[in-house]
């Protein structure tokens, strides 16, 4: 091999390459004809192996020639790929832009996130601040402030997580957004109209219908002269703003909280059958969505609130739930999977 | 609790159609889980009598059954246990129907022929036991019919009844409730107890701990243990009980028709007649009727023989000792009231939940123990041949003072928004046995609470009890609306949202993942103090997170497996480490992270492009422009250091503040492809930063640029030449961009040439050649003479 061999099979590659560009019928054979000219396979290629034989002062000009080749090849395909993506439109060419794109996405919020943003507008446009805490709690926010003191039987209602510190149950993962409510109260004299989002959590492990972790939205209002009447009247609105239908119907029914009295469950009437039945509210017309009611007084008064002077509701309903039943997802664990093609849907 | 509608009745009247009964029962917060109606639908089941139990010859877990029906002999195919010669049982043959629409018909069952089937109580329609044969009583005549003898045409409701209602946890307590809502009549017969003088009635009882025992009541009773008649044994099975003998059936049907929890001691096996209440000495043990030896300590409470030995762990399971058997022929029965924190304490240390120990622990009523025990008594006359003394022991020391709550009619009014007169709160609470007499000084009541309502203690209490008994439905609607602000986020709050939609623009989907890791994922880890977890369910993931990077490499795991191998992701979310010093809470911190992989298609518009380290970059620097922060660097840290210690780690600092870190993961991890993740502060001081710089206002004059290229070793960054060069230009600089970066065999190893465009443009005039000559040579100056590099020829 000598330099003057190399320049000549190099002279023979671009006259062949040359023409084999120029009869690529469409982009696919113009591809084929990219590996053949330029790939591993390539005389080129093969030269390139066969430079390291040369004679130490030809090896640059050997190398010189080789990226001319790569060069003017490169351009013969660019222009040729520019000639193929083009059509014919009454006699011009231009562009077929139905070839692709460059790739460009956007990707997707979680829906837990879409469903919570929406809440939360629209309490703010009920006039409303959004209130944050922290996801490990003490005793006396989860439970002692709320009404629930040690051995209280609505304690064994909650699988609490604890934290281990070495010490005994002192820290635990919030088993419900309620502490907010407490830090809240602590932190602000009333008026307070606050809702709390946020991830709350409980021992389970993580199947089909259980999960260690979900989220909550906690709603909070004290004021002079607030009534259970604002309440359900609260509640009424903001179903149906959620489902966007003036026609949703709310139901309360007597139940038991140990922070709020009177307590109630609250249902909304079914947005898909409008109330006669259907596989969404199991054939009964209502959709259960959480619990609600008047802020106990004990609990105003754990935080130094005059409950004779001030009165509030609260209520508060699982964001997942919302979602399962918005889109008819049946599986909680979807939301925890994280998979693509769940979170581009939304 | 399940509650028969035929034994409802027995105390009210309740005649109506079973859907607005539940409807009733929902409204008064006693919420009905399940209907049973489905023992209407049995026909043809018909008692039988098992003469022989033989193994079927072609399966192990079945057997053959010869039995005696009124038709005379025939044989089943049966997989219950439970089976015995002699037991009758219900035999639902050929043509009989069960519940689900079951006509029973001559089928083979691995080659042996079967006449129908023996039915369990679930296979009736009624109870949870579908574990074995229901046994009938011996009595039966063969060839009844087993719906008409166990009242199997009825219809329960299992009730999930709240921590707060016990009064709700029998069929008396709902049929007050039922009778309250309808308007019906509600009585609960007194029980009528024949005593006999010859009976012995002699009885001691000692209650050593009166605190944790307020009232003691025992009655001596001679009875004849035996089966109990078909209709205990139906109402028993019902509610969800199995029958056991008919001193025992006794003893839960008043349980259940009265919440009063009580036990029967073979007064035989125990030491004299008579009862010690008594704490346990630490240490000491039981063996309860489960045939469970419990290690009991001082908080404990027993109910002990004379002789000092324990018989039964009060309130909560009875001893093994003392257990009402076959050849038991006398009882001391017992009815208590225990103090509900002492039972729960109790029964949750050891983990043991009885009918009785939640009935305690709930809270009963005091003042009807004796009345129960009386009950008891009647039915043990009627169905044990019963010889009861006159005499009975009451230990009641301080009897329950009646609660007297004051209840203002404003109050009521003002709580629920209604306007309800002083008559309407007096119907309300009228029929649930709160007595209420007018207060003229105050215009309210004061208000009796009946004694199986110790959770009504305070004015709101009954505020509640007016809105359950008006019914919520006549409360109205109305939408307070705040004077005292305006809704709104805080900046923070919307930062957050801003930084998330930034990132989707760019391609990044947003992850939820489950906060917890176990030790493995932890190690890989930089060295975090991880926040343990105690009784974590999911024992494989003991710690809270210390960071988002696992979680975010696990759904990427996920989508890999799934195939989808372009994944751009991102979490916000809360990280835990130790605290600092004891008895502080964990330290939490908001982050927000990313993980990015695999390859774009663009094909064959162009080349396919493939993620790598600079699309980290970018989404880091999306991030920053998003929260309104300053210029960010990305410096390369030592090997072993970063989020992960095994890829190659960066810092990331914005405004010379470290940000965050970034890293690469490859082969040396087991990615094939590689992985790039990173994460990124989030508390308040970040995302308070957006919308906070002052105004510059845009220069309306043209720029001025000059281009510089240096060869320089590659041990200096990139990013270092384009500072030295931003600081050393002057005042008047706006931009420094890196536009080439080359390399050849003239420059030799480790080092290549860098070209930067350098941007100058001043407010208020065109700058002169003149002037950015100056700044170009401080530029070159700076950098030749600080980082080693020579200035090349420049185009």
């Amino acid at each position: 091999m000598t330099i003057a061999s190399i320049t000549a099979e190099i002279d023979a590659a671009t006259t062949s390459a040359v023409s084999l560009v120029a009869e690529a019928a469409d982009l696919v054979a113009l591809e084929e004809v990219r590996r053949e000219v330029l790939g591993k396979r390539s005389v080129v290629a093969k030269i390139k192996v066969s430079i390291k034989s040369l004679p130490a002062q030809d090896r640059p000009e050997a190398g010189r020639l080789l990226s001319l080749y790569n060069e003017s090849i490169e351009e013969a395909l660019t222009a040729r790929q520019a000639q193929l993506g083009g059509i014919e439109v009454s006699g011009v060419s231009v562009p077929d832009l139905s070839l692709g794109s460059h790739g460009l996405e956007r990707g997707h919020l979680h829906l837990v996130t879409q469903v919570r943003r929406q809440l939360e507008d629209i309490f703010v446009g009920l006039g409303y601040k959004i209130a944050e805490g922290p996801e490990v709690e003490d005793d006396w926010h989860n439970f002692e402030a709320l009404n629930i003191p040690p051995a209280h039987p609505a304690r064994s209602m909650q699988d609490t997580l604890y934290v281990d510190l070495g010490a005994e149950e002192q820290f635990m993962l919030r088993t419900h957004t309620s502490p907010v409510q407490i830090r809240t109260m602590e932190n602000q004299e009333p008026p307070i109209y606050v809702v709390a989002p946020g991830r709350t959590y409980r021992n389970e492990t993580l199947d089909a219908r259980h999960s260690p972790i979900f989220h909550q939205m906690e709603c909070l209002a004290i004021d002079k002269n607030l009534t259970m009447a604002d309440l359900f009247g609260t509640i009424e609105t903001f179903a149906r703003q959620l489902f966007d239908d003036d026609t949703v119907q709310t139901r309360f029914r007597s139940d038991f909280f140990p922070y709020t009295e009177p307590s109630a469950e609250l249902a909304v009437s079914c947005v898909f059958c409008s109330g006669t039945g259907c596989r969404v509210c199991s054939h009964t017309g209502w959709i259960e969505l959480g619990g609600c009611g008047m802020v106990d007084p004990a609990v105003l008064s754990a935080v130094g609130i005059d409950p004779e002077k001030w009165q509030g509701f609260a209520f508060g309903f699982g964001l997942e739930r919302i979602a399962m039943i918005r889109y008819g997802i049946d599986e909680i664990r979807t939301f925890y999977d994280n998979d693509l093609r769940f979170l581009a849907q939304y | 609790m399940r509650a028969p509608l035929s034994w409802i009745k027995e105390f009210a009247p309740i005649d109506r159609p079973v859907d607005e009964i539940v409807s009733a029962l929902n409204q008064l917060g006693l919420e009905v889980e399940q209907v049973d109606v489905s023992g209407a639908e049995v026909s043809g089941v018909k008692v039988a009598r098992v003469v022989k139990v033989m193994p079927h010859p072609d399966a192990d877990r079945l057997v053959l059954v010869d039995l005696d029906t009124d038709q005379g002999g025939t044989r089943v195919v049966c997989g219950a246990t439970n089976l015995v010669s002699g037991m009758m049982v219900p035999h639902a043959g050929v043509g009989a129907q069960l519940p689900g629409g079951l006509t029973l018909a001559s089928r083979k069952i691995r080659g042996e022929v079967s006449d129908g089937m023996l039915c369990s109580s679930l296979e009736l329609g009624f109870g949870e036991d579908a574990r074995g044969i229901l046994e009938l009583d011996a009595k039966s005549t063969l060839g009844a019919d087993v719906r008409e003898m166990l009242l199997l045409d009825d219809v329960v409701f299992d009730l999930a009844i709240t921590p707060n209602r016990p009064d709700a946890m029998c069929i008396t307590g709902i049929a007050r409730e039922l009778a309250a809502f309808f308007d019906e009549s509600f009585v609960i017969p007194k029980p009528r107890l024949v005593t006999e003088s010859s009976a012995p009635d002699a009885l001691s009882v000692s209650v050593e701990d009166p605190d944790r025992c307020p009232r003691y009541y025992a009655h001596r009773a001679e009875v004849t243990v035996g089966p109990s008649p078909s209709w205990i044994r139906s109402r028993l099975l019902k509610a969800g009980m199995r029958s056991i003998n008919n001193v025992v059936d006794v003893t839960n049907y008043v349980l259940l028709e009265r919440n009063q929890p009580l036990h029967a001691f073979d007064a035989q096996r125990l030491d004299g007649p008579g009862v010690v209440v008594r704490r346990a000495k630490s240490g000491e043990t039981i063996t309860t009727l489960d045939a469970v030896e419990r290690h009991l300590n001082s908080s404990d409470l027993l109910i002990c023989d004379h002789s000092g030995k324990p018989q039964a762990l009060a309130g909560i399971l009875g001893g093994l000792g003392a257990e009402v058997t076959e050849s038991t022929t006398e009882i001391v029965l017992e009815a208590a009231y225990f103090e509900r924190m002492g039972i729960a304490r109790t029964s949750k240390r050891l983990k043991v939940r009885t009918e009785s120990s939640s009935r305690f622990e709930r809270g009963i009523d005091p003042d009807a123990v004796a009345s129960s025990a009386t009950r008891a008594l009647e039915l043990l006359v009627e169905v044990a041949n019963g010889r009861v003394g006159a005499n009975c022991v009451d230990v009641y020391p301080s009897p329950r003072k009646p609660e007297k709550i004051t209840l203002r009619t404003d109050r009521v009014n003002q709580v629920l928004g209604t306007l309800l007169k002083p008559k309407d709160i007096e119907q309300a609470l009228t029929p649930i046995e709160i007595k209420v007499k007018k207060n003229k000084k105050l215009s309210a009541f004061d208000c009796l609470i009946p004694s199986f309502r110790p959770d009504l203690t305070r004015e709101i209490d009954l505020v509640e009890e007016v809105a359950r008994c008006i019914g919520f439905s006549n409360i109205g609607r109305s939408v307070p609306r705040p004077q005292s602000q305006v809704g709104g986020l805080t900046p923070e709050q919307i930062s957050r949202r801003v930084v998330a939609d930034a990132l989707v623009g760019i391609g990044f989907s947003e992850a939820i993942t489950i906060p917890f890791v176990g030790p493995e994922a932890l190690a890989k880890l930089s060295d975090y103090s991880a926040v343990g977890l105690r009784n974590s369910l999911r024992e494989e993931e003991p710690f809270l997170r210390p960071s988002l990077v696992s979680g975010l490499l696990e759904s990427l795991r996920l989508n890999w497996s799934r195939g989808l191998r372009l994944v751009r992701m991102f979490e916000v979310g809360a990280v835990f480490h130790s605290p600092l010093s004891e008895g502080e809470a964990p330290i939490e911190t908001e982050k927000i992270g990313g993980v990015l992989s695999g390859t774009i298609k663009r094909r064959p518009v162009e080349d396919n492009r493939t993620l790598d380290g600079y699309d980290a970059v970018d989404a880091i620097r999306v991030i920053a422009r998003a929260l309104g922060l300053g210029v960010i660097k990305v410096a390369s840290l030592p090997a072993g250091s970063g989020l992960v210690p095994m890829g190659v780690g960066y810092e990331i600092t914005v405004e010379g503040q470290p940000w965050g870190l970034l890293s690469t993961l490859g082969a040396e991890s087991g990615y094939d492809i590689p992985v790039f993740v990173f994460e990124l502060d989030l508390s308040d001081v970040v995302l308070s930063a957006r919308g906070t710089q002052d105004y510059e206002a845009p220069s309306p004059y043209p720029p001025t640029a000059i281009d510089l290229a240096f060869e320089i070793d590659d041990e200096v960054p990139a990013g270092l030449v384009s500072d030295t060069l931003l600081q050393a230009s002057g005042d008047l600089v706006e931009s420094v961009t890196l536009f080439d970066e080359y390399r050849s065999e003239r420059l030799g190893a480790k080092r290549r040439s860098l070209a930067f465009t350098v941007q100058f443009r001043a407010p208020d005039r065109t700058l002169t050649d003149k002037e950015v000559g100056r700044w170009r040579a401080a530029g070159i100056e700076a950098v030749v003479n600080t980082l080693g590099a020579t200035l090349r020829g420049v185009e």
